[in-house]
């Protein structure tokens, strides 16, 4: 059996091959398989996988890569995942991609939809636009519609139909891949010692650019190998993160947040993994089971309307007390409106909640982790002595 | 700066606005309902269906902006937890709830009754109204429209906003006004809209002349103001773009240019520019005479399509009244994808012989400003005239730099020069 360690080292080296040599190699085993590139929060992989394309998570260069063509397409007050997102297509490293889903996030990804039509007209892009009527009779509907047109955009692609069974099997992997997700992420809740965070995020972002069944088996192998192994535990206070779930912080500052006396035990890092909550029934209609899931079993993040004033945040705080976590640190890419701008919302329910927290921005290619680790240890520091 | 001059139909306008904040700040006397709504995808005629007053937050982050006053509001928003990052609009209206929430015309804004959340072409307008929501606790109603990922919308689309409309946003209103929904009424509002579309485009169509007897941006933004706003549906709408098209003809007819701030019309006009995004607001003046100085006219902007793209041929139909509010905040400038915009701009300056596109960038406004860079680049492929790019804020004092955007401006008047003679002499 592989350790913790050797899992994650190969998830490392994976994470950060920005020219997608995995990937590229899943294509080329087989003639006629198709590539699908998708950007942050949420699509429903079970479409992709059930027209026998691989999803591939696009989540911009992270720190690896150097913007060089990307900052001519956008000014500065625009953060960086669409800069770095176009670097990797200018650069070819995306060459293998035949498809790419822009689902609704922001207008940052929302316009980067239509520059990619413009930059790689011989690209299948299609831009997602999720329902803020959640409503079955209202948004379930023009939600269903939107996913038949997904799935038909995807037959086009591949030249072969999607079946309602095909849809069924792949939806009973996902809900696999969600069931190990979340057993993975009570793991570190429960002993986050032994499931730092900095592999729990290796774990799930390597996740979005492997085939769904390979990635439940790395899952089974790290947790049985976690069990088996004992690590150090130390006197680190539990927190949660926010406002992650778009442009990702590097990973050292992931690893500098847990250095400096903090378990992670609760975060919305690369979301799309957790974004429905639970399984989808795979009887019945499965359109009508993604739709329903989307509208009734989903988290609140900032991209999805709150129909009720008193709803809001409510998520964040339920999520807290669930995991036992003794703070939070919001932390937001720079010049994120949707983080941003929710900010002063969530951050009003966690002080009513008397939930201590903390807010800094990043961006993805962040380099000091000294302010951040000092931060993080300040509130650390902090939580022990008054709680 | 000397008080600017006011052409008759600014004047008009400026007596409109300065009744519907009378309107709305009297409501308490008056008994009328109150809506906070945007500028794309205003439903104003429904609102009048339900005799309820429009108050657009944008504009009064103009007002405040054009008044100097945004600044400070914005400072105050930054100061209680909202980022530096965020849109100004959002900050300035948040700072002047936390100062007193003063209108224009000196008297408290009333709380709202509803805020009508039309939500069109901007991210930031749904948390926008959540923010507020969590101040007023007011009825909320969310009109979800689809972007136009494609380029186009679709059935779907269309049918899933006229859902929304028949059961959310019309019974909603029902409730919060007491009023009943009566289609007639909308029918005949929407019929007052399109005489008013009308006349609105045949204005901006004279930008095609030569001279060209408008400015479709610094001018465009007051000629916009009462479609886009209260008015829209309104007989005083009507009135005003008839008052607007006879003034327009006389300069036609005088071969004169626009009016400027300072009296004069701008008839020798050296340069015909096509421009894309908001403009300044803080220094308005300021920058509209860094233009007229030099001779330079905006024919055509992508700005005055923000409220409604009436020039491609939409119009309010009283014969589809429901679909056609759907295919109307459909249609709104920032609900098109990018493809589409760089044609409608590329359009722009092949139909108005433009010399160029100049982009004024918004720092805080994702919406119009992520992928301008690449729009000018396609514009200026796609028609061979030089482009420009400028960076200013709406409301925020602090990114409006003169000297910088003087520069851009000069050497883009240099660039067009150097284009010029190079086809001269190529000719
Ligand atoms: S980081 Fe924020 S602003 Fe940037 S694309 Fe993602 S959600 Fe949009
Ligand atoms: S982001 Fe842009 S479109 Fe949206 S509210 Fe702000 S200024 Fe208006």
């Amino acid at each position: 059996m592989a350790s913790t360690a050797e899992l994650i080292a190969a998830c490392q080296t994976r994470f950060e091959d920005i020219d997608f040599k995995d990937a590229r190699a899943w294509k080329a085993a087989q003639p006629g398989r198709k590539v699908v590139g998708f950007l942050p929060v949420y699509v429903p992989l079970e479409m992709i996988h059930a027209a026998g394309c691989l999803p591939l998570g696009i989540f911009g260069g992270g720190d690896q890569m150097e913007v060089i063509h990307g900052d001519a397409y956008y000014q500065s007050y625009i953060c960086r995942i669409p800069r770095s997102t176009i670097e990797l297509g200018v650069t070819n490293r995306l060459d293998f991609v035949d498809g790419m889903i822009f689902p609704f996030v922001c207008d940052v990804i929302r316009n980067l939809s239509g520059m990619w039509k413009l930059m790689f007209p011989n690209v299948w892009s299609k831009f997602f636009d999720t329902p803020q009527n959640f409503d079955p009779e209202i948004g379930g509907v023009y939600y269903q519609a939107e996913l038949q047109e997904l799935r038909q955009g995807l037959e086009t692609l591949t030249g072969r139909a999607i079946t309602d069974d095909d849809l069924r099997r792949s939806i009973a992997l996902y809900n696999e891949n969600r069931d190990l997700v979340r057993a993975v992420y009570a793991l570190r809740a429960r002993q986050p010692w032994k499931a730092p965070t900095s592999d729990v995020y290796l774990l799930m972002r390597v996740g979005l650019t492997m085939p769904v069944e390979e990635h439940n088996q790395l899952l089974r192998d790290y947790m049985a190998a976690a069990a088996a192994e004992d690590r150090p535990k130390r006197d680190n206070v539990r927190i949660a993160i926010f406002g992650s779930f778009c442009e990702q912080p590097p990973l050292n500052l992931i690893k500098s947040i847990e250095m400096a006396g903090c378990y992670v035990v609760e975060d919305d890092y690369s979301l799309v993994n957790r974004f429905i909550t639970e399984a989808i029934p795979t009887d019945g209609d499965p359109i009508a089971a993604l739709s329903l899931a989307y509208l009734q079993k989903s988290v609140e993040t900032s991209c999805k309307y709150v129909p009720k004033e008193e709803d809001k945040g409510v998520f964040h705080v339920e999520r807290v007390r669930a995991v036992a976590a003794e703070g939070v640190i919001y932390a937001t890419p720079s010049f994120c409106d949707p983080a941003l701008l929710d900010r002063p919302m969530i951050c009003a329910r966690l002080s009513e909640a008397k939930i201590p927290y903390i807010a800094f921005k990043y961006a993805e290619n962040s380099g000091q982790m000294q302010p951040i680790r000092e931060q993080a240890g300040t509130f650390a520091d902090s939580i022990k002595l008054w709680s | 700066m000397s008080e600017a001059v006011k052409e008759p139909s600014m004047l008009l306008q400026k007596d409109m606005i300065a009744k519907n904040y009378d309107a709305i700040t009297s409501k308490h006397e008056t008994g009328r309902k109150v809506s906070s709504t945007f500028v794309p995808g205003n439903l104003n005629e429904l609102l009048m269906c339900f005799d309820i007053l429009n108050n657009l937050p944008e504009i009064n982050a103009i007002q405040n902006g054009m008044r100097k006053l945004s600044g400070g509001y914005i400072m105050e928003a930054e100061k209680s937890g909202h980022s530096e990052d965020v849109c100004t609009y959002v900050k300035a209206d948040i700072g002047m709830m936390g100062r007193g929430n003063i209108a224009p015309n000196g008297k408290p804004f009333p709380d709202p009754d509803v805020l009508l959340l039309s939500y069109t072409g901007c991210y930031t307008f749904m948390k926008w109204f959540e923010l507020l929501r969590a101040e007023y606790k007011c009825p909320t109603l969310m009109l979800h429209v689809p972007y136009e990922g494609d380029g186009h919308s679709t059935k779907n689309m269309r049918d899933y906003v006229v859902k929304q409309l028949k059961e959310v946003i019309i019974p909603g209103l029902e409730q919060v006004s007491g009023v009943k929904f009566d289609i007639d009424r909308l029918r005949e509002y929407l019929a007052n809209s399109a005489k008013a579309e009308d006349d609105l485009v045949w204005c901006l169509d004279q930008g095609k002349r030569k001279p060209s007897p408008i400015d479709s941006y610094f001018g465009g933004v007051y000629y916009i103001g009462p479609i886009f706003t209260a008015f829209r549906g309104r007989q005083d709408a009507i009135d005003y773009y008839k008052a607007l098209r006879l003034e327009i003809q006389a300069r036609i007819d005088a071969g004169q240019g626009p009016m400027t701030p300072e009296g004069k019309s701008l008839d020798d006009q050296n340069y015909r520019l096509v421009v894309e995004g908001p403009p300044n607001w803080t220094s308005f003046r300021e920058f509209w005479k860094m233009f007229y100085d030099e001779g330079a006219v905006v024919v055509a902007s992508s700005y005055t399509k923000v409220g409604g793209m009436y020039d491609l041929g939409f119009r309010h139909d009283p014969a589809n009244p429901l679909e056609s509010l759907a295919d109307y905040c459909l249609g709104c400038y920032t609900n098109r994808n990018l493809p589409t915009r760089v044609d409608i701009l590329t359009k722009y300056v092949e139909e108005y012989e433009a010399d160029g596109i100049l982009i004024n960038s918004i720092k805080s406004c994702n919406s119009f400003s992520a992928g301008q860079l690449m729009i000018m680049k396609e514009v200026e492929k796609r028609t061979g005239k030089p482009g420009a790019f400028i960076e200013t804020d709406l409301v925020d004092p602090r990114y409006f730099s003169a000297a910088n955007v003087k520069n851009r401006l000069e050497s883009y008047f240099q660039m067009i020069e150097q284009k010029r003679q190079g086809a001269h002499r190529a000719a």
